[in-house]
């Protein structure tokens, strides 16, 4: 697999805040990447880095096997959906969408015509001649997107691109971006800091903590196999011993009459498709999580009930 | 409306009525009566002959045009100096800007006369710039800086210039940088971003400024009374010499008159294009 964009061991400060710290990364042809983290990991950072709005303190950026550690971002063949979309308020969707294409110095019916496809591409045609102002949040979105992929760049930036957006157009909208990537065939790199969202939208996840990488892997490897505590923290729930063994609440069976260990029901939280059961054995708490299928075990608060789980569901997790 | 909206509104109409429109309309009356040796020194509003002789008269028209050249030109002055300041101090650091800010508006501590008197210190013939230049061995006769128009437009420059750079920082320091990032990030180099993002972004700052440096500007007498010379042609000169010299109010009436018309004109259209501003 040849790599879209590179990252070697890239560094950046402000101060002696170590904002990314030493990364190296691979982004792939057709792959869309998950930059996951809390708030101030650096992901947003190093996204920046890759566009060429900062300038690494040390390490390398190669882009389609160019090397473009120092190239300014009018340089990179690749292009950011900013959070804020940062739409051009003066001009009209259409002129936002031609601006990259004009500065590229196409021939006027080429910007034409890519204009009108990109403005297609995400069912905004009727909507050209509109300012940013008179348009819905998801449509902005959807202007920002088009601004970009006019450009056909190698790969496209996108920071927190549903940060902006309601819940419920949330899913669509990542949906569809998946769909436009697919039909696109261009790889992706996308910052975010929901779980949910880096699990539907990316082929690798990232998680960045502290400016590092704590570990680069698919969804399902990151759930199954956490390298550790921080990483199986951030997906999902995880109940942890203070001996740092670990397991997932839906890995623990919950039943009335026998078990490897003995508690006492405290709460129930009753989620839709699943119930979690949180129940006070002598070490800690632990939380459980079964399926509200039928013929499942129903605990009732105050019941003494007994876990047990699988040897292979729990595994030993350094912090 | 609330109560005290209403009150404050009557307060302001009130002031407005007052100070202007009462003195507006007293200077109108006056410029419809003739001069006549008494006192006060006119007639009863009887005719429009000051108006005729405005008419009649070519050096009125010329005071006219020169001090909308003068002022066009100074504008255009404290426009291409101004910008650069206000761009440099909208994008200082946080902690910078304020100071910079207090340092355009420091010279409005000191009195506006005695600011324009110290260029005269430095202008004439024996003033600071030539003497400096002197014993640099540059020259040998002392240069003609003072009482020239080139001294004009410096004043108008030099006592105007804040009220250019505030409204243009407002405009500038309100700029998403994302919006440029965005640009350079979509092909633009640093100067076809600025021609094509910040600059048109910031015409409403660059239309408030020009305005705010142009009105003022057009009526200014006191800068080519003590930086001009003899060829300098003012209205503010003009009006200056009729009211005080010839005594004649009615006449100077009528110029203060048609100096307000020909300055409102350009304020109703700032206010026309604020509001499709605002439309679009």
């Amino acid at each position: 697999m040849s790599a879209v964009i590179r990252v070697e061991g890239v560094a950046k400060a402000y101060g002696d805040v170590r904002a990314v710290d030493h990364v190296s990364l691979e982004v792939g042809a057709n792959e869309c990447l998950a930059l996951l983290g809390p708030s101030g990991c650096g992901k947003t950072t190093l996204l920046r880095l890759m566009a060429g709005l900062e300038t690494p303190d040390a390490g390398a950026i190669s882009i389609g096997g160019a090397d473009m550690t120092r190239t300014p971002p009018y340089g990179r063949p690749v292009n950011m959906m900013f959070q804020s979309y940062a739409l051009f308020p003066h001009m009209s969707v259409a002129d936002n969408v031609a601006f990259g294409l004009k500065q590229d110095r196409l021939a006027p019916a080429e910007i034409d015509a890519r204009t009108r496809e990109a403005l297609a591409a995400v069912e905004l045609e009727a909507l050209g001649a509109r300012k940013p102002h008179q348009l819905s949040g998801g449509q902005r979105q959807r202007v920002a997107l088009a601004r970009c992929i006019a450009k056909r760049p190698k790969a496209l930036l996108l920071d927190e691109p549903m940060a902006a957006l309601d819940k419920h157009l949330r899913e669509r909208t990542q949906l569809e971006l998946l769909a436009l990537r697919r039909r696109l065939g261009i790889s992706f790199v996308v910052v975010t800091h929901d779980q949910d969202e880096a699990m539907t939208m990316a082929d690798r996840i990232a998680v960045m903590d502290k400016g590092r990488i704590l570990q680069i892997d698919t969804p399902r490897k990151l759930y199954e196999h956490p390298v550790n505590q921080a990483v199986a923290r951030f997906f999902g729930d995880i109940n942890l011993w203070p001996n740092g063994r670990a397991v997932r609440p839906e890995h623990i069976a919950l039943s009335c009459v026998s078990g490897d260990v003995e508690g006492v029901v405290t709460d129930i939280i009753y989620r839709g498709a699943g119930t979690t059961y949180l129940v006070r054995t002598q070490e800690m708490t632990v939380r459980v999580l079964r399926q509200n299928a039928r013929g499942e075990t129903e605990a009732h608060k105050g019941d003494t009930v007994f876990l047990s789980w699988p040897a292979d569901a729990a595994r030993t997790l350094s912090p | 409306m609330t109560g005290p909206a209403k009150t404050s509104l009557l307060a302001v109409w009130l002031w407005i009525g007052l100070v202007l429109l009462l003195p507006f309309a007293i200077v109108l009356k006056i410029s419809f009566a003739t001069a006549q040796l008494s006192v006060p020194p006119y007639g009863p509003p009887s005719t429009a002959g000051n108006y005729a002789a405005l008419l009649r008269d070519s050096l009125y028209f010329k005071a006219y045009v020169g001090s909308l050249r003068i002022a066009l030109i100074s504008t255009a002055l404290t426009l291409l100096l101004g910008y650069p300041m206000a761009y440099a101090i909208a994008r200082a650091p946080q902690r910078w800007r304020h100071i910079l800010l207090l340092l355009v508006v420091l010279p409005f501590w000191t009195s506006f006369l005695i600011r324009i008197y110290a260029w005269i210190g430095l202008l004439r013939p024996t003033g600071l710039i030539n003497l400096v230049l002197e014993s640099l061995g540059l020259i040998t006769e002392p240069l003609r800086f003072l009482n020239t128009g080139g001294a004009v437009y410096l004043g108008i420059v030099y006592a105007y210039l804040p009220f250019m750079v505030l409204p243009l920082y407002a405009r500038l320091e309100k700029l998403d940088p994302a919006l440029l990032e965005a640009a350079a990030d979509l092909g633009a180099k640093p100067w076809s971003a600025f021609l094509k993002i910040t600059l048109p972004l910031s015409l409403p700052g660059v239309l408030a400024g020009c305005l705010l440096v142009f009105i003022p500007a057009v009526g200014e007498f006191v800068i080519p009374e003590l930086l001009g010379g003899p060829d300098t042609l003012m209205i503010g000169k003009v009006l200056w010499t009729e009211f005080f010299t010839n005594r004649n109010w009615p006449m100077s009436a009528a110029v203060a008159v048609i100096l307000l018309t020909v300055l409102v004109l350009p304020i109703m259209w700032f206010q026309a294009a604020q509001k499709q501003e605002a439309r679009a």
